[in-house]
């Protein structure tokens, strides 16, 4: 049943795995199988994104797929569930001044379905929002997405934050999205630049060395 | 005219625009020189546009915000003082050689915005900083999913009490009127909704923003004329959008409209469908006499990684090229600039007529779309934002040799930007219009 319900939403059929979520809790199932599950299926659809089998359309589909199927899954999950371990922490946001997202979710998107731990800050970050979620998460990985031109100095201008706030030392940084590039990567200071998510999960993947 | 308009062919349409911008009517130069600088500038664009080969290669300096901050200004003073953005745009016009000028057309009056609390977009000091050098445009789902059948019975109608009074802060009260095509005899049930506050608070914003807007078009027009009396010919006469985009960036939203290919994609054709004569009515609209017969097309959703090459023809291409065409018959000129790259897609767009439209490109591998669209389409652009805002003179000029020996051979190419630039080294820009100078003669 569990390998149907993964295929079922890696192919991204919407009646078909909603019923058999339905079906599986209804039969007593427990409900953590489910989410593994999940969670499985959408290992399938980031592989396709990478493979370039899927595009956009397709993980925000099957975003859509896993809210449903979480939202039913919900109300039958005990207290004592315990997540999935996690490979490492990623704080990734778009920086100041620019309020793009759609390649920073996809960032988001990629890189969960890789197995790390993502704090998503949101669009339009001002630096020190940036410097207190590094201090909270101790993540050792920070990503800076920018669509817009301005981004480029509110890039430079949070990493020298960092050096400021003596943290820069013990964190990777990746910048991306729009006019981003190599150029930029230099004028920020950043560690890289990623032209795609699949940069990003390669870099944070190498970052933490587990390549 | 000896033929009315509308038995002309395309291509007589399109010689027509083409002589009437070459000589526009009603236009007085500041000199003999001017004048003649301005036909050679719009003799240049021309050819190139419709893949002859110019006197040399002609260039598009990728500045929008830029003439504020050289000033010395920024976009939050310019947008609120208009003596100050004539002063800025007007520096800028003698301060740089060039073969065109972009007039301040794109900087909007913010106080006509405030007036009706626009909530679309964010501009500095308006939901982003101060200090921010572009306004953004808010992406949310302004248009809900159960709405289609509204917007394609009367696209009026759900503009005028749907859209609008979410869109519009100040226009809230517009969802309280009746419908506007009721045929009332004896208008009474059209009329008590004027009465009600709310409505009459959304007419009074409207009114304050229409002055508002007025005073601006004033200043902009003003400093437009000057530029073509100076001898600079304008290349854009209007926008336009793809229906695909036009759905995914103001009323679905990306995410939305990505639900609806796969949820409801019927209805999102039939909205493309309801929506392309729109676009090509406003359009062709928007090119008066004398004006570049030229329409920017800012293509987004349709690039590179946001579709795959299935849905790219099945979802975007399909009315996107309606559009094109119909534009094309009517004898203006598309130029259709491919934000982020188009690498996918060079394939399918070549499938349109040769010399119907120009490809601006941003970031795509432009010799290789030189490779294959090189002789049915112009193509522009290409010179990296990063470079321009971070990279030096010399590493800008040397950039643009490359650009235009790769993709001048034979006419066809415009040497211009990728995205355009607020800020950054003003020498930056003269090396660019210096490469076009140096490197770009036709022999």
């Amino acid at each position: 049943m569990s390998g149907d319900f993964v295929n079922l939403l890696a192919d991204l059929k919407e009646d078909e795995v909603i019923a058999l979520t339905k079906k599986r809790i209804d039969s007593g199932e427990d409900p953590m199988k489910i989410l593994d599950d999940s969670r499985a299926g959408m290992a399938v659809v980031g592989k396709r994104f990478a493979d370039g089998e899927y595009f956009l359309p397709e993980l925000v589909f099957s975003g859509e797929l896993l809210k449903q199927i979480t939202e039913l899954v919900k109300p039958h999950l005990s207290d004592t569930a315990t997540s999935a371990k996690k490979l490492g922490k990623v704080v990734i946001g778009t920086v100041a001044g620019d309020i793009h997202d759609i390649g920073l979710n996809i960032v988001d998107f990629m890189l969960d379905v890789n197995g790390f731990e993502v704090t998503n800050l949101g669009v339009d970050v001002p630096v020190e929002k940036f410097i207190q979620a590094m201090k909270d998460t101790q993540a050792p990985i920070l990503g800076l997405s920018g669509f817009l031109t301005p981004a480029f100095d509110a890039m430079k201008e949070t990493v020298e934050a960092l050096e400021k706030a003596g943290m820069r030392k013990g964190i990777k940084i990746m910048i991306g999205g729009g006019q981003m590039d190599d150029e930029v990567r230099k004028y920020a200071k950043a560690d890289a630049f990623g032209k795609d998510a699949m940069a990003a999960v390669a870099l944070a993947k190498q970052w933490i060395g587990a390549s | 005219m000896a033929r009315e308009w509308a038995e002309l062919s395309p291509e007589e349409k399109r010689a027509e625009r083409f002589k009437q911008w070459l000589s526009p009517p009603g236009v007085k130069f500041s000199s003999p020189e001017a004048e003649k600088l301005y036909k050679e500038r719009v003799t240049r664009f021309t050819r190139a546009l419709t893949l002859e080969e110019p006197d040399r290669v002609p260039c598009i300096l990728p500045v929008s915000n830029y003439p504020a901050y050289y000033a010395g200004y920024d976009l939050k003073t310019v947008m609120y003082d208009y003596d100050k953005l004539a002063e800025a745009w007007l520096k800028f016009l003698h301060d740089f050689d060039a073969d065109t000028y972009i007039p301040p057309a794109l900087v909007p009056p913010g106080r006509a915005l405030e007036a009706v609390d626009y909530k679309l977009y964010k501009w500095p000091g308006h939901g982003i900083a101060g200090d921010t050098t572009s306004y953004q445009c808010v992406e949310s789902e302004w248009m809900k999913p159960d709405e289609y059948d509204t917007l394609i019975e009367d696209p009026s109608d759900f503009w005028l009490r749907t859209y609008l009074p979410r869109i519009f802060g100040e226009l809230k009260g517009f969802g309280q009127l009746m419908s506007l095509r009721t045929f009332e005899e004896i208008a009474t049930m059209s009329f008590f909704p004027f009465g009600l506050p709310d409505v009459q608070a959304g007419l009074k914003a409207l009114m304050k923003a229409g002055e508002e807007t007025l005073k601006w078009l004033g200043v902009v027009g003003a400093v437009s004329a000057q530029g073509t009396a100076a001898g600079f010919p304008g290349v854009m006469s209007g926008l336009a959008k793809a229906p695909f985009d036009t759905l995914g960036d103001t009323l679905r939203g990306t995410q939305g409209i990505m639900m609806d290919m796969f949820q409801r994609p019927d209805k999102l054709h039939e909205a493309m469908n309801r929506i392309a004569p729109l676009a090509i009515r406003t359009a062709v609209a928007s090119v008066a006499p004398g004006a570049a017969p030229l329409i920017m097309m800012p293509l987004h959703k349709g690039a590179d990684g946001f579709m795959s090459d299935k849905q790219y023809r099945t979802f975007y291409w399909p009315s996107l090229k309606r559009v094109i065409m119909a534009m094309v018959d009517e004898g203006i000129l598309p130029i259709l600039f491919a934000e982020g790259s188009y690498n996918k897609r060079l394939d399918i767009i070549k499938e349109l007529p040769r010399g119907a439209a120009a490809w601006y490109f941003d970031q795509t591998d432009i010799f290789k779309a030189k490779e294959v669209l090189g002789d049915t389409a112009c193509i522009m652009g290409n010179v990296p934002t990063s470079l321009m805002m971070t990279g030096t003179p010399a590493e800008v000029k040397e950039h643009c040799k490359k650009l235009i020996e790769g993709c001048g051979k034979g006419g066809g190419y415009v040497l211009a930007g990728g995205a355009n630039i607020d800020r950054g080294n003003p020498d930056n820009l003269r090396a660019m219009m210096a490469a076009a100078k140096e490197y770009g003669v036709y022999k």
